[in-house]
């Protein structure tokens, strides 16, 4: 698996053929695609409700992106990381809602390193298994999802006491002690489920790069995923490292479901599937090319498209799985961004030849003039 | 419950829940085996889903009882029309096998509930009124004893499925097109040195996992959702995966992988009506398959071993 280093230029062309895609597809079934893309901007950024629910949708995506680049630079595949948020979500709501009267400043901390803990060890296990067993953490990851997702949903409905729940399938809110919402934020945009979730995943992006690009542990895990027989050979670990980078890896994604769970949510209720924020972040980080600015940029258009497309049934009567649609077309492009570097290259040979005829044509004038002047001279 | 019962209860489902997992494994086997990594099994699962169910609600009123087989045939071609879009990225564009497959899982499900809104206005359809069922096999069926289990009330698309397996054993290792196919998935260069078309011979690895990855979206929504909407395929594309690996890249060993998953999916459904099973926790039978698998993976399996060049691209010295 390589991570392509992708220059901006090519993520800009990702984006705007996404869009043009979207629109031709607009176009062909009859939507108008200027309304559609202006419901869409509309409905993303029309008032600071929206802006704040596309922030509160960047918060877990930023964190599984980060957890899915850590493992993949350890050499790991991790599709687990629904199943880790799950548990880091399902975790501190029931750990919040067991302690309602817990001070807010020993509630929070310690539910956040629950969630994350209870993450970082859905993540081992699978990295423990591979380095221990050689067994394909692919196969352990999407087993574990299952797993996980049957096991949450039946601490819910069969595990959890009454007196938490207010149905069978959904429990209380959380109370004031352990949400992550802030109340000047939830009021400068207006009632969104915006949370300081949001400054968490912000940080978690500087130490999440500081630690992978400047420490001795960033390094081994480096050198582990880029050649694990080198790496022994240099005397790392590679059985180690595997264990930590894929429980750094689950324990962000423990991290996103957590602040799913005390910051948008601040409830767990019966999931149908596992939550969508493992495979979203999984498309992020490609969006991103695995580089730690691209990871927000990827987050923010992400969000966007997502909020904004919420809009569009409404206004415009584009179904709201066109941004989908979208979002995939510009991962396409991102990944198949081999054929944008050929259209530039393209573009710039044109360019080329353009300037070189263009120069020949100068040179073509100015010696006919200076003809002319040596005649005229004559 | 008589035990002739129970067991022909359980091997008849067990073949309905196996059959999508063993199409769509050994179509991954074909992709994986010609070198081009397929995490899009599950989106071309979902765009097989699609067709068939389209192609059933047109189509039932004039095909009558054979249309789930026609069916079949729809969602094999809008598989493997979609996952071109797999292999012009990956084999063509020189994509990563990863963010392509990716691509495909995102793109399936929204593409395939959009199209459904555009057509019946709702984003999910009316259930099919001719879905596969169960059916006897004649002849086979009147064996004693072994043709009323195997043969009698079973899942017609499941024998299709294990006669494909059969089939796509042979051709992997005893043709000379499965031979090609091999060298482009262990050692591209080598092969291109030979004379082979490495970029045909992957296209059409990709392609065979597209036609039968979209029979086993068809035989999904055919046999068991029976019509289609965003949940019809949740997580089968990626079981399939799971036997493909599992059973080594080998379509025998893939069958094998898919119906013990079969089995055990079977037994957390069908389980509250065996007598043994009924004082389990249904939790328990709930996640068995999956523990399961775990265990028999780490204990009896140990490492796997992907074909040597399988998600490399190969690039060509100009």
């Amino acid at each position: 698996m390589t991570t392509q280093k992708n220059s901006f230029s090519v993520a800009l062309f990702s984006v705007i053929f996404g869009l043009i895609i979207g629109a031709v597809i607009m176009l062909v079934f009859g939507y108008n695609p200027i309304l559609g893309y202006v419901a869409l901007l509309g409905s993303a950024f029309g008032s600071m409700q929206d802006i704040g629910s596309v922030l509160t949708q960047m918060t877990p995506l930023i964190l599984t992106a980060l957890g899915f680049t850590v493992a993949q630079t350890a050499g790991f595949f991790n599709i687990g990381l629904s199943g880790q948020a799950l548990a880091g979500w399902v975790g501190s709501i029931w750990y919040a809602l067991t302690f309602p009267s817990m001070p807010v400043y020993f509630m929070i901390p310690s539910a956040i390193i629950l969630g994350t803990g209870l993450g970082a060890l859905a993540g081992a296990i699978p990295g423990w298994l591979r380095a221990q067993f050689g067994a394909s953490e692919v196969i352990v990851t999407i087993m574990m999802n299952y797993i996980l997702l049957f096991l949450g949903n039946n601490i819910l409905q069969n595990t959890m006491s009454k007196g938490i729940k207010v149905s069978a399938e959904t429990t209380k809110q959380v109370g004031a002690n352990a949400s992550l919402q802030m109340k000047w934020l939830t009021e400068l945009t207006q009632g969104s489920s915006i949370s300081s979730g949001i400054f968490i995943s912000l940080i978690m992006i500087v130490v999440v790069w500081f630690v992978m690009t400047r420490t001795t542990l960033g390094f081994e895990i480096r050198a582990v995923g880029l050649n694990s027989d080198a790496a022994k050979y240099a005397g790392m670990s590679a059985k180690r490292n595997a264990v930590i980078a894929m429980a750094i890896s689950g324990g962000l994604a423990g991290l996103a479901g957590t602040i799913e769970g005390l910051g948008n949510y601040l409830n767990f209720f019966t999931q149908n599937g596992s939550p969508s924020i493992g495979f979203d972040g999984m498309a992020v980080a490609l969006l991103g090319s695995s580089s730690y600015l691209g990871i927000l940029a990827a987050a923010a258009i992400f969000s966007v498209l997502k909020i904004g497309g919420l809009g569009m049934p409404m206004s415009s009567g584009v179904p709201f799985e066109l941004v989908d649609i979208v979002t995939a077309s510009i991962i396409f492009f991102v990944g198949a961004s081999y054929l944008i570097k050929l259209i530039q290259v393209r573009i710039k040979a044109m360019d080329d030849k353009a300037a070189t005829n263009a120069a020949a044509k100068k040179e073509l004038k100015a010696s006919q003039l200076e003809d002319k002047n040596q005649k005229g001279g004559e | 419950m008589s035990l002739m019962a129970m067991l022909s209860l359980v091997i008849s489902s067990t073949l309905v829940y196996s059959a999508p997992l063993i199409f769509t494994s050994i179509g991954g086997t074909f992709s994986e085996r010609a070198g081009v990594v397929n995490v899009g099994l599950e989106g071309i699962m979902g765009m097989g889903a699609f067709a068939s169910i389209v192609f059933n609600l047109t189509f039932s009123n004039t095909l009558g009882s054979a249309t789930p087989w026609f069916g079949l045939l729809a969602g094999a071609l809008i598989g493997l029309i979609f996952s071109l879009l797999h292999a012009v990225a990956t084999v063509t564009l020189r994509a990563d096998h990863i963010i392509s497959g990716t691509v495909i899982n995102l793109m399936a499900p929204a593409l395939g509930v959009f199209l459904i809104k555009v057509l019946y206005g709702k984003g999910q359809t009316v259930p099919i009124s001719h879905d596969f069922g169960y059916a006897s096999i004649p002849g086979l069926a009147s064996i004693p004893v072994l043709g009323q289990l195997f043969f009698a009330k079973t899942s017609g698309p499941a024998w299709l499925a294990i006669f494909v397996a059969v089939l796509s054993w042979y051709i992997i290792f005893k043709t000379k097109f499965g031979l090609r196919l091999r060298s482009v998935g262990e050692n591209p260069q080598a092969a291109d040195t030979l004379g082979l078309n490495v970029s045909r011979l992957r296209y059409s690895g990709v392609m065979i996992s597209g036609l039968l990855g979209g029979v086993g979206g068809a035989v999904v929504a055919q046999s068991i959702s029976l019509n289609y909407s965003a949940s019809t395929i949740v997580g089968q594309g990626f079981m399939a995966m799971a036997a493909m690996i599992f059973g080594r890249w080998n379509p025998i060993g893939a069958l094998g992988a898919s119906l013990f998953f079969g089995l055990s999916q079977s037994l957390a459904v069908v389980g509250a009506q065996l007598p043994l099973l009924k004082t389990v926790p249904p939790i328990w039978l709930q996640i068995a398959p999956y523990v399961l698998t775990i265990i028999v993976l780490v204990f009896f399996f140990g490492k796997t071993r992907a074909p040597k060049a399988d998600g490399v691209n190969y690039i060509k010295a100009a």
